[in-house]
């Protein structure tokens, strides 16, 4: 709770820099207070508080939040130049604020309208934001096709919410789930659809195939920077929703809907990766594998195991870090050499060994080469998959990231094998303690990974 | 303390020679090589002569998954890490007459991969071994992608795309039989006991999926595409590297964990698996005679060899263990010396075309003899190294199926065909425009063709020592899946 009252003020504290004139200020004062954030957010851990029915801080709460502010921090410092433009700039960082706050919502909700609410507070700043290049049309697009798929998403949502409300008349979790363990075998169908559609709904936040169509192109017409902050905590505070609703109260269905989930987590792992070979343009492909990589996730999801929590967490942090350091490297890329496309990337490890080298990292680490993060990540997911029976779709996910390293290791290749321009690019120093910082922490995660696993 | 001690000097010495520049870098990574080699010989001689795991360790590492850094050698191990950690400086000195761009790197990833296959030989946890088995692939992929030859960036891609898909199936293999575990634990003991807990169809499953990863290291026919264009793509050392130890991961991957963990799979599959592999000697023997380029035609005598050690190995029982084992070492060390040839060949002549070539006996007499002893001990002579491990595992085979051996055979008839025949062509005949100035062999070559041919010649006339490193280990082991089938 403290987490979000505070990112809430930082988000009102950011509108009134335009009116008080400290706009030079805010950077570091927003900077400043993530930090404080994510320590007083830590002060919550094992508290287990719940607030007037609506939010509950258990521990899961309290990690993905870490996880999500964390993530924020980081996605700061990235996105310096996002910042430096001169228009509209408090309202860059408001909606971010705002943003994250959603987020922290949707990782702590244990009412239905706070899971509506939350996802709400993070999607509009992101339909803003993933326009806020105004001359340019495709960011336009992008954030004209958000809104739509968005709202259609939301619709699904509502109409699920209010058919479970229908069923339970209730929007309580602990109700719910109550509900579902003293009616076994007398749930009226109603409740089923409605959890169908609450599924259907948050496909489209996770962007799970066929609910993927908006993401490919949201994801490169949006503004880089808001592009990353979309694939890291977007995509982490609605797994996140996801697990606690249906991990959590719609455990006791549970063989409705993850017999759907399966073909769903199959086709997100296959559609993914193989329409990311076909992409010439790199932030497209980030966009591919941003999908390919919540079929990862969903099968955690479809596990319902005690390995279901933890494995997200990790594989959601993991995630971040990795697509931060790619995402990171992209706009410097981008920025200085015209375009986004693979071959933009030819010759990096002469000009700039340093980017090459974290963009290597990353992406190895996106690809699950050991002893990065993400090979760990990928590895404990298939455990958990693997514990709950669903070798095929481990074998799915194993042809899947095999098919991964195939677009991944272009980057590398265009990176250290092919001849490109020579010319330096210019990365400020923050920018460079960034990279440095991803490249520890996924070698760290991938080596240590017992700290965070134990975590829930 | 040895054990870890063999792991992470070599990772130590490997992120020091970052920060190194110029000159300098060649002699400090010999010397962490050699330094590395002393301390395997160190462990030798506190090594004892059982077939007990020794040198053991056993760290909590991931402990809520079951997974602990656990290491430990014993005979099978230690000729393993002698033999990577005898080749390692020797490549190193192969390539002291090159010069890379960016050297600091070039020599970093070398030791990095010596790291990663030091913890293969050594690990006793799954989880751990298929972490280093992984990041073996990381250090040769890019020294095979920056100091590769035309055409590297496909072809490496190929091999590591190949190797991983292998290696994913292994894992796949390794959680499934996590999941069989009493307690959930990825230790080498609990594993070799819930593989044979299970029956024959299951541990069919298990050996499959652990075979293609070993079948493609190796590589095994029809896993073998790879191969050749890697081998002949990459820089000499990288190919060294591939050929000389790497394969090896393979090899003693089916004795470590086949073997002991799918006992039945290995009864019911390894015909099947003893037939790809004889196979794939004679067809890469048959291919080998027509080769013009002499690398390629190295590169696939080697999957000849090799095939001859899947197979004695995959007979299960003492000679062809046994005989895989010495065989390892005896490939290791002359793969090694006929690439360093092929290098110094074609540093000089500019080609390494074998119909161009001849007479340069003429030129470099000397040469011509170290040659001649690193053939020999490729194709087989009595009372060199590669003789005592060829004979014993043909007599595996043998014990096995008397007709699959006599096919097996013809990897030795084959062998000495392709070999003499291009030595004939090279080092005899007459000196032509291109050979006429092959220049002497300079010191750090001379030393490494002699270092090279003592081992063939000694480890020939001499081999006892070194198998009775193994010999324990490699009859409990064999005992065991003997009793296993059987039961």
């Amino acid at each position: 709770m403290t987490a979000l009252i505070l990112l809430s003020s930082l988000g009102v504290i950011a509108l009134l820099a335009e009116i008080f004139s400290f706009k030079k200020l805010l950077y570091p004062v927003v900077l400043l207070g993530l930090i404080t954030t994510f320590i007083l957010n830590l002060v919550d851990w094992n508290t287990d508080h719940l607030y007037f029915g609506m939010m509950r801080y258990d521990n899961f709460a309290v990690a993905f939040s870490s996880v999500l502010i964390g993530i924020t921090f980081l996605w700061f410092i990235m996105s310096e130049g996002f910042f430096k433009e001169e228009t509209s700039l408090t309202d860059h960082f408001a909606l971010i604020l705002f943003a994250l706050a959603g987020g922290v919502i949707m990782v702590s909700y244990t009412n239905m309208t706070m899971l509506f609410l939350g996802i709400e507070i993070l999607s509009i700043p992101m339909y803003v934001l993933a326009g806020s290049k105004k001359e340019d049309v495709a960011s336009n697009e992008a954030g004209f096709k958000y809104l739509i798929m968005g709202a259609f998403a939301t619709g699904f949502l509502l109409f699920g919410i209010t058919l479970i409300y229908g069923s339970t008349a209730s929007f309580d979790l602990p109700t719910i789930a109550d509900f579902v363990a003293s009616h076994q075998g007398t749930i009226p169908t109603m409740f089923y659809v409605g959890v169908l559609l609450m599924m259907v709904g948050l496909g489209f936040k996770v962007s799970a195939v066929p609910f993927h169509f908006w993401a490919p192109d949201v994801y490169q017409g949006a503004p880089t920077p808001v592009t990353a902050f979309m694939a890291t905590v977007v995509k982490t505070a609605a797994f996140a929703a996801f697990l606690r609703l249906f991990a959590g109260t719609f455990a006791g269905v549970g063989g409705i809907w993850t017999e759907v989930l399966c073909v769903m987590a199959a086709l997100t792992l296959l559609t993914g990766n193989i329409t990311a070979v076909l992409q010439s343009s790199a932030k497209r492909m980030l966009a591919y594998s941003s999908i390919a990589h919540a079929g990862y996730m969903l099968l955690a999801l479809i596990a319902l195991n005690q390995f279901s929590q933890s494995s997200i967490l990790f594989y959601t942090l993991a995630y971040s870090i990795g697509s931060i350091a790619s995402f990171g490297v992209l706009s410097a890329v981008a920025t200085a050499r015209g375009n986004d496309a693979v071959d933009s990337f030819n010759g990096l490890a002469k000009s700039n060994p340093l980017l090459a080298f974290a963009m290597t990292v990353a992406v190895l680490s996106l690809a699950g080469i050991p002893p990065t993060a993400g090979f760990f990540a990928k590895y404990y997911i298939f455990t958990a998959a693997f514990q709950a029976g669903y070798g095929w779709l481990v074998l799915i996910a194993i042809l899947a990231s095999l098919i991964g390293v195939y677009y991944y290791f272009r980057i590398i290749i265009a990176m250290y094998f092919k001849q490109g321009s020579e010319e330096k690019i210019e990365i400020s120093f923050n920018h460079k303690l960034l990279f440095v910082i991803t490249i520890l922490l996924t070698i760290a995660l991938g080596v240590m990974p017992e700290y965070i696993i134990r975590l829930l | 303390m040895i054990t870890l001690l063999l792991i992470f000097f070599p990772l130590a010495a490997s992120l020091l020679l970052l920060l190194v520049k110029g000159e300098q870098v060649k002699k400090i990574a010999l010397a962490a090589a050699v330094v590395e080699f002393a301390i395997a010989l160190f462990a030798i001689t506190q090594y004892q002569h059982n077939a007990l795991t020794q040198f053991e360790i056993n760290l909590p590492w991931i402990q809520s998954l079951g997974i602990n850094f656990h290491v430990g050698i014993d005979g099978i191990s230690l000729l393993m890490v002698l033999l990577t950690t005898f080749l390692v400086p020797v490549i190193i000195l192969t390539s002291f007459k090159n010069e890379y761009k960016n050297p600091s790197a070039f020599y970093s990833l070398i030791l990095a991969m010596q790291m990663a296959l030091i913890g293969v030989f050594v690990s006793l946890d799954g989880f751990l071994f298929y972490v280093f088995w992984e990041l073996a692939l990381i250090p040769i992929y890019f020294i095979c992608l920056l100091w590769g030859g035309e055409d590297r960036a496909r072809i490496t891609f190929k091999f590591f795309v190949y190797t991983l898909a292998g290696s994913l199936l292994m894992l796949a293999g390794l959680i499934y039989l996590y999941q069989h575990t009493a307690t959930h634990t990825f230790d080498i003991a609990a594993l070799y006991a819930a593989g044979q807990s299970m029956d024959m169809v299951h541990q069919g499953y298990v050996f499959w999926a652990m075979f293609m990863a070993f079948a493609i290291k190796m590589p095994i026919f029809p896993f073998h595409t790879w191969q050749p264009d890697t081998y002949t793509t990459s820089p000499t050392q990288g190919t060294m590297l591939l050929s000389g130890i790497m394969l090896k991961m393979g090899t003693y991957g089916v004795i470590r964990w086949l073997l002991p963990i799918a006992p039945l799979g290995v009864a019911h599959w390894g015909t099947v698996a003893i037939i790809l592999s004889v196979t794939g000697i004679v067809y890469a023997s048959c291919i080998a005679i027509v080769q013009k380029d002499f690398k390629r035609l190295i590169a696939y005598s080697s999957i000849a060899h090799v095939g001859l050690i899947a197979a004695g190995i995959l007979a299960g029982n003492e000679q062809g263990v046994q005989g895989g084992m010495i065989q390892m070492l005896s490939h290791g060390v002359n793969v090694v010396g006929l690439f360093f040839i092929v290098d110094i060949i074609q540093r000089r002549t500019g080609t390494r075309e074998i119909a161009v070539l001849g007479g340069i006996r003429n030129v470099n007499p000397q040469f011509a003899v170290l040659f001649l002893i690193v053939l020999l001990g490729s194709v087989a002579l009595p009372l060199t190294n590669g003789f005592v491990g060829e004979f014993l595992l043909l007599n595996g085979v043998y014990q096995f199926n008397a007709w699959i051996a006599a096919f097996a055979g013809l990897s030795v008839i084959l062998g000495a065909v392709y070999m003499l025949r291009s030595y004939q062509s090279i080092m005899l005949g007459e000196t032509n425009a291109l050979t006429s100035g092959f220049a002497p062999l300079s010191t750090s070559e001379k030393t490494v063709l002699i270092i090279l041919c003592a081992a063939i010649i000694v480890f020939g006339v001499f081999p006892k020592p070194l198998l009775d490193i193994a010999a324990p280990s490699v009859k409990h082991l064999v005992e065991s899946f003997q009793m296993a089938i059987t039961k």
